[in-house]
């Protein structure tokens, strides 16, 4: 089928960008969209152009790197899935693609639809970790997980950091991604020791790092590839106030 | 006396204040008392088809204790100003965190009255003042007489603008409050699965009782039903 693209195409964050226009005939319904990304590529390459730039990395949905908007959708329109298994059986022929970085204050544009997303790094340094002492694993059993929390944990743990929570969101909010932190740390065991200066540090850490607020959409649950839900965002808030008004620090 | 100091009080709402958590529960809490004056106005509002003794007695049993009555006034303007200065900061936080705005965005999950909260807001904020003008003060009112609310309320309404311009009002009400009375309980951290999905259909009902409930009225005067 034939294609249509219309990229952003921008040389770094000081310079402007616009759309550059390329048809893409021959694009094989089997093909992942990061493989017609691909095959646009050489085609530039060939001629002497510089290839669109964008990242990805594991192409299996795992590893959180790939991501832009396709059609203002982040990841595209299908949901539950990052752009590198996102496939071209899900457009038709003669479809007119916009392809756009994810916009937003925190992450700076590298280069066409690659954006530094290490402010999502410095909200993990800020709390989303637990301290627990190097050396042998403890035994698995002696720590008693109840079933419901280790699933909705394992839930949250889901996130990728892929960023489309804050792409997605008209406020360009990190609240999906840092929930879901709180979130995963919050019901174990192991999270106890540090949870409430992780909600305050991880809250503040988003405020600092640039991020918006909540306003309740959940265009982030819509985009997010492991559909993690807006629930999670509920309990930061509870995390959050918990912490500010009862605990000593 | 603990061996573990505490943060001093002060320090701690400086630090929910600071953090866009913390003026959304703001809006949520203050947004709570307005939506709690909305029903109570509504409920007020409805006795004028209990004739026009009703409610000119009604008025006057509201100014009958001034204190009590400027109480109430002073909490809503509280509420109203927190409110309004809440959205106004976290609008501009959410205005810097995407200075360079998509130019293709196709939003997936939420409704378009969600989206423009703010609008709705200043609309509602520049009825309220329209509004006390009109009936409170009656200094936007062609033939205003104190405490006679009936004569006021169809007098009022007999000009089909002043009508248009209330049902308008009342339907940027309607979707302030689908979203609003249903996402203050996310914003204060309260959702579960089981009972999320029942709130919002709470709030879309709640919304359009008050909706229909406050719109009847000039409908019913532009159509003589009240007179
Ligand atoms: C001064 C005029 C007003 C403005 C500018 C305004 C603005 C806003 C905005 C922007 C939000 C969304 C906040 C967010 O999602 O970040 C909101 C929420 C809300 N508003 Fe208003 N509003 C106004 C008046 C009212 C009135 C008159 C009522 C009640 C009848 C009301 C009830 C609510 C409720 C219940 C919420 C939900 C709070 C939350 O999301 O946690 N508002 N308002
Ligand atoms: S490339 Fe790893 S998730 Fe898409």
């Amino acid at each position: 089928m034939r294609i249509t693209l219309h990229v952003w195409r921008q040389k770094n964050a000081k310079e402007a960008g616009s759309f550059v226009r390329y048809d893409v005939p021959d694009v094989s319904e089997h093909m992942s969209f990061l493989e017609m990304l691909d095959v646009v590529n050489e085609g530039l390459i060939a001629k002497g152009q510089d290839p669109i730039a964008f990242d990805h990395d594991c192409r299996e949905g795992i590893c959180g790197m790939c991501g832009f908007m396709i059609n203002g959708a982040a990841h595209g329109p299908l949901r539950g899935t990052t752009v590198c298994q996102l496939h071209m059986r899900k457009f038709s022929d003669g479809d007119e693609l916009w392809l756009e970085p994810w916009r937003a204050k925190a992450f700076p544009v590298l280069r066409d639809l690659a954006v530094d997303r290490s402010a999502l790094d410095r909200i993990i340094a800020a709390g989303g970790f637990i301290s627990v002492p190097t050396g042998s694993a403890p035994e698995a059993n002696a720590l008693p997980v109840p079933k419901e929390k280790a699933e909705l944990s394992m839930d949250a743990a889901a996130c990728i950091g892929c960023g489309a929570c804050v792409a997605a969101c008209p406020n360009a909010s990190a609240s999906l991604f840092t929930a879901a932190k709180v979130t995963h740390l919050g019901l174990l065991p192991q999270g106890q020791p540090e949870r409430s200066r992780r909600a305050i540090a991880m809250v503040a850490a988003m405020n600092e790092n640039g991020f918006g607020h909540c306003t309740n959409l959940a265009e982030c649950e819509a985009a997010c590839p492991k559909a993690i839900s807006i629930e999670t965002i509920a309990r930061m808030n509870r995390d959050f106030f918990a912490a500010s008004f009862s605990s000593r620090d | 006396m603990s061996s573990v100091a505490s943060v001093g009080s002060r320090a701690r709402v400086a630090r929910v204040w600071q953090a866009p958590i913390g003026k959304k529960a703001v809006m949520a809490l203050t947004g709570v008392v307005l939506f709690g004056f909305v029903l109570g106005h509504m409920l007020g509002n409805l006795q004028i088809y209990l004739g026009s003794e009703q409610i000119d007695h009604y008025a006057v049993l509201l100014r009958s204790s001034p204190k009590l009555l400027w109480a109430v006034r002073g909490v809503l303007l509280v509420a109203l100003v927190l409110h309004f200065v809440s959205a106004a900061q976290l609008k501009s936080i959410s205005r810097a965190a995407r200075p360079d705005d998509y130019r293709k965005y196709d939003p997936q999950r939420s409704t378009l009255g969600a989206r423009t909260m703010l609008g709705s807001g200043l609309l509602l904020l520049a009825f309220v003042v329209y509004h006390l003008m009109h009936f409170t003060f009656g200094n936007a009112h062609p033939d205003f007489e104190e405490l006679k609310v009936h004569h006021n309320v169809v007098t009022g309404f007999q000009e089909w603008p002043v009508s248009v311009s209330y049902i308008v009002a009342m339907v940027f009400l309607g979707m302030h409050l689908r979203h609003g009375l249903w996402s203050m309980f996310q914003s204060l951290g309260v959702s579960h699965p089981r009972y999320t999905p029942a709130l919002r259909t709470f709030a879309t009902v709640f919304a359009v009782v008050i909706v229909i409930g406050n719109v009847s009225i000039p409908i019913a005067v532009l159509a003589g039903l009240i007179g």
